[in-house]
């Protein structure tokens, strides 16, 4: 078996153990924090398909993220004040039901995803990464704004969404589910790289003229893989926001769509755990760098700056003796 | 149990002397970047206040939230399922506020705001265990909407950013004002150059400014307006003339009318003594948001003298009663537990190097908010 | 709006866009001959107006002011440029984004730990306080119509300076080919550590024009490097001329959108919501105007292939 797949059964194996424990010893913010590292994790896979596979560099997804926060804040206040969305042409009501919320995250997602990427993939390199930053920032400025669903107050959700079966209040239950949702995710995608699209899409990314001689479009290998990519991200948002119970449009901003590049770069760009690795690794040093100081941010910078000169290829990389992900 | 800690904190409230159970309380503020000026006065006001009240039995949690909702709602789960705070309390932004306190009251925990007050958690969203020590968001523009009418003002120009706390200051301003609206502009959030609104004050020929920007923005329109020849007489609640900022404005906020609940001159015994120790303490002059510090730990050691923080209902009313001495002098909660307080209408002003603040008149007198009357609590 | 107010808006909107290019020039600079992504050229735009506002405090001169706020900022960069910056040439722009972003927390909590958590005070020079007169009766601010000027001068000096000097021959070669430049016995890191020096400098330069009727705070500097970016992406990364018209365009779109769009909103709906719907769009205009740039021209205006 190769080290990497080791490094990666040890992630998920972390990733899962430490909410055990942290019941045992009961500590319930671990799960808290195990939950919000395998949220991030799962909007990192998701960006990882357009930006490791795809070479897509998107500094908007935060878009996908907060649509996917809005898509479950909207039907879960409609559902809570029993008004619904829109009752004519025809009548749409709220919701508190997980796997409806899910599904419109990602639906919402896409679609929009669909008309970035239609404007964005006739760009490429670094125009590519500031025209999604800009249509990124125009939805920002636009939820900011809009009053209807609280500006940047923002949209509190009392109780937690249900799903079928479980108890997502108990912070357990909840982590189980975000944890199901982000290993289907890493399996659909090991499929993707994989497939006969996976391979398209990566070959598009190392040689262009190439994948065009034999045939192939880039352009829409890359606008498939762009639209799965902002709905996984989606997926993670609605997630995100349940977690939290609340959705704001800090979830939109740019900031935002740095950290999930950042989750990327610190695991190992194209590495299929690269993201849930980085995002472990941010939660941790977030969590612990706070406590040492009120200046931690000098710190977490250093470490980054560090990780970026000296872990070519992420910490994935240097823990596996390969700089370059595997093809 | 539960039976015992009522018999004895009914058995000190008969003596007078402490209650026993400790007080854990969680505070989460911004002490790191662009907004963390706000948030150490407000940490350094209230621990000044612990420090004096020399009590083993208070027990306080301090955690950045970065001025991210996400990042606060994750430290109050942390501290209220970790930590076992019994009151959350320091958050300086509306939309952290919103975020955190209906979760947190809903667990039954208590929280003592010391800035934010958006109207939500002021009307139909009230809670019997949420207590504003600092104001609803609405009042000190209304306060001005208030003094625009006493100075005789008959025609101002507004304006505030394009989210929600800027158009709660407008609807308060104009809740108050009766002269006309020569216009009303919201700008974007975090604009930094307001050239072209001052040219359109300028030909609108309104009699007056009114402008709420808080923090950077204010600092930016301050200067830009009094470069620009514009001579206006402008008014705004205290957030863009406060010690911590007044010092970047400069002359250009000299003689600019601001309302506020609090000033260093406000005179009683125990703002002196706060000015002056706040002063040796921390080598600087306290802030409004210090003084809202401030009254919040008081407000929080009264109660604990009266009651158990475990008997919720007792220590509730304790907090209800509010009896401490507020460095703003009388201090009262409404029904809704907000303030019922005086508001002041404030001049810039120099003293030696320093610019700071003096009252020159009350601008509402024992105001409420105007959300009260949809608080069913 | 009366003809003499379109005026003083149209003057606003080439203020405007006059300080944006001089937060652009030094980016466009950068990318188009070292074709790094820096992400901290908001944090040199801050080092400078903090320069600028600690000598102005303790000499109580504007011009020293200016002068700290230049070299306190090529000091900055070619800092870093020698420990960080030139290890990342070789690097993807992801590993640039991610280097320079934690090069921002660096500077933005640095800067607090020395300056404080309170926004600096820095003022404009006592000759150029208040208004002027201009032909036709408009009151502009002395000190905007100075930093037009000034704007406009830079502008001059830096196509002078890329098209008409040796150094400029060489950064243009530079950028065209560098390993042959190198090969022709140029120092190509002495070089860029320059080019990255006066790209720090015009920024740190354009923070304390800017910090004089601004705000001098941690973080000032991020809201202006996403409109800097905007601008050189319109104007065509690593264009000089693009950065300019780009600058101009982005300074007038944004003026007149805050001005007119409630107005032309208010012809149809009523006027709080136009206000409201109006400053929301006006809010998003640049991006609009950048993303719809970018679907016309990929490479922006002036961008080479």
């Amino acid at each position: 078996m190769k080290r990497e797949t080791w490094i990666n059964g040890a992630a998920l194996a972390v990733l899962l153990g430490v909410p055990l424990w942290a019941v045992m010893a009961d500590e319930p913010f671990i799960i808290t924090l195990a939950t919000r590292a395998a949220i991030f994790a799962l909007a990192g896979v998701g960006l990882n398909l357009a930006l490791g596979t795809g070479g897509l560099v998107s500094l908007g997804h935060a878009a996908f993220f907060g649509i996917g926060g809005y898509a479950m804040g909207i039907l879960a206040s409609h559902a809570q004040s029993y008004a619904p969305i829109m009752e004519a042409p025809f009548l749409i009501e709220g919701t508190k039901s997980m796997p409806v919320i899910w599904l419109v995250a990602m639906v919402t997602s896409a679609l929009v995803a669909l008309v970035i990427g239609m404007l964005s993939l006739r760009t490429s390199g670094v125009y590519f990464i500031m025209i999604t930053l800009a249509f990124g920032q125009m939805i920002y400025y636009f939820a900011i704004s809009w009053p209807a669903y609280g500006g940047e107050d923002g949209l509190s959700i009392y109780v937690r969404n249900g799903f079928p079966g479980l108890n997502t209040l108990v912070p357990l239950q909840f982590f189980g589910l975000c944890f199901a949702i982000l290993c289907l995710a890493l399996v659909l995608m090991n499929a993707i790289h994989k497939s006969a699209f996976g391979l398209a899409l990566s070959a598009a990314r190392q040689n262009e003229t190439r994948v065009l001689s034999v045939g192939m479009k880039p352009y829409h290998l890359r606008l498939v893989a762009f639209v799965i990519s902002g709905a996984v991200t989606g997926l993670a948002g609605a997630l995100f926001a349940d977690l939290n119970r609340f959705v704001s449009p800090t979830m939109l901003s740019w900031q935002m769509s740095g950290e999930i590049i950042i989750f990327i770069i610190i695991g190992g760009v194209g590495r299929l755990f690269g993201p849930v690795i980085g995002a472990m690794i941010f939660i941790l040093l977030e969590h612990t760098l706070g406590g040492l100081s009120e200046f931690w941010h000098v710190y977490l910078g250093a470490l980054l700056l560090g990780i970026v000169l000296f872990a070519k290829g992420g910490v994935i990389g240097a823990l596996a003796g390969r700089e370059k992900a595997h093809d | 149990m539960k039976l015992r800690s009522a018999a004895l904190a009914a058995a000190m409230a008969l003596t007078g002397a402490t209650a026993q159970a400790d007080v854990k309380v969680g505070m989460i503020t911004t002490l790191s970047g662009g907004g963390a000026g706000l948030g150490i006065d407000v940490r350094d006001g209230f621990m000044l206040a612990v420090k004096q009240a020399g009590r083993d039995d208070l027990d306080v949690v301090i955690e950045d939230d970065q001025r991210k909702p996400d990042i606060a709602v994750q430290l109050a789960d942390k501290m209220i399922q970790s930590e076992k705070v019994d009151v959350l309390t320091g958050i300086i932004w509306s939309n952290l506020a919103m975020a955190v306190v209906p979760a947190a009251t809903a667990q039954g925990k208590f929280y003592l705001s010391p800035n934010a007050g958006p109207s939500p958690l002021a009307g139909k969203g009230c809670h019997e265990n949420y207590f504003n020590v600092a104001w609803q968001n609405d009042n000190l523009h209304e306060a001005a909407g208030a003094y625009a009418n006493d100075a005789g003002l008959k025609d101002s120009f507004i304006l505030a950013p394009n989210y929600p706390a800027g158009k709660d200051a407008l609807t308060g301003y104009k809740r108050f004002f009766e002269g006309d609206l020569s216009g009303e502009l919201y700008t974007k959030l975090g604009q930094t150059d307001y050239a072209a609104e001052i040219a359109q004050i300028r030909a609108s020929g309104a009699d007056s400014v009114y402008f709420f920007l808080p923090g950077g923005m204010g600092i930016s329109f301050l200067k830009q307006y009094a470069a620009s020849g514009v001579d206006l007489p402008l008014v705004g609640p205290a957030f863009s003339f406060d010690q911590g900022i007044l010092q970047a404005v400069g002359d250009a906020a000299m003689g600019v009318k601001n309302t506020s609940q609090w000033n260093k001159d406000i005179d009683n015994a125990t703002n002196a003594a706060f000015v002056d120790t706040f002063q040796a303490e921390y080598g600087r002059l306290p802030s409004l948001y210090a003084s809202q510090g401030f009254d919040t730990a008081n407000l929080l050691i009264s109660a604990m003298v009266k009651a158990d923080v475990a008997d919720a209902d007792a220590f509730r009313a304790a907090l209800k009663a509010a009896e401490f001495d507020s460095v703003r002098g009388d201090f009262a909660f409404g029904d809704n537990h907000h303030p019922v307080q005086d508001i002041y209408v404030r001049e810039v002003i120099k003293e030696g190097d320093v610019y700071t603040n003096k009252i020159i008149a009350t601008g509402l007198s024992n105001h409420a908010d105007a959300y009260a009357v949809d608080c069913k609590m | 709006m009366t003809t003499l107010l379109f005026i003083e808006q149209m003057l606003n909107g080439l203020q405007f866009g006059v300080m944006l290019f001089l937060m652009s020039a030094g980016l466009t600079l950068v990318f188009g001959v070292m074709g790094l992504i820096n992400l901290a050229h908001g944090s040199l735009y801050m080092v400078g107006a903090f320069a600028a506002a600690a000598v102005a405090a303790a000499t109580g001169s504007f011009v020293l002011a200016l002068m700290a706020s230049l070299a306190a900022a090529a000091l900055a960069g070619a800092l870093i440029e020698l420990t960080i910056i030139r290890r990342l040439y070789d690097r993807d722009h992801l590993d640039q984004v991610l280097a320079t972003f934690a090069l921002i927390l660096i500077f933005s909590e640095g800067t607090r730990w020395m300056f404080g958590s309170f926004p600096l005070f820095l003022d404009v020079p006592s000759v150029l306080a208040g208004p002027v007169t201009l032909p036709g009766g408009i009151q502009y601010p002395a000190y905007r119509l100075s930093i037009i000027v000034i704007g406009l001068v830079v502008a001059a000096g830096m196509f002078g300076l890329i098209n008409r000097t040796r150094i400029g021959i060489r950064i243009r070669a530079g950028e065209a080919d560098r390993e042959m430049i190198a090969a022709l016995g140029v120092d190509i890191a002495k070089l860029y550590t320059f080019v990255f020096a006066l790209g720090a400098a015009l920024a740190g330069f354009a923070g304390a024009l800017v910090g004089a009727i601004q705000s001098v705070q941690v973080g000032m500097g991020e809201p202006v490097l996403i409109l800097a970016f905007v601008v050189i992406v319109i104007g065509g990364i690593g264009s000089i001329k693009g950065a300019f018209v780009g600058a101009l365009l982005v300074g007038f779109t944004d003026t007149m959108g805050r001005v007119l769009l409630p107005q032309v909103f208010g012809l149809f709906l009523e006027p709080s919501a136009a206000v409201s719907v109006g400053s929301a769009l006006a809010s998003m205009l640049i991006y609009i105007l950048m993303a719809g740039v970018l679907v016309f021209r990929p490479r922006g205006l002036y961008g080479v292939a």
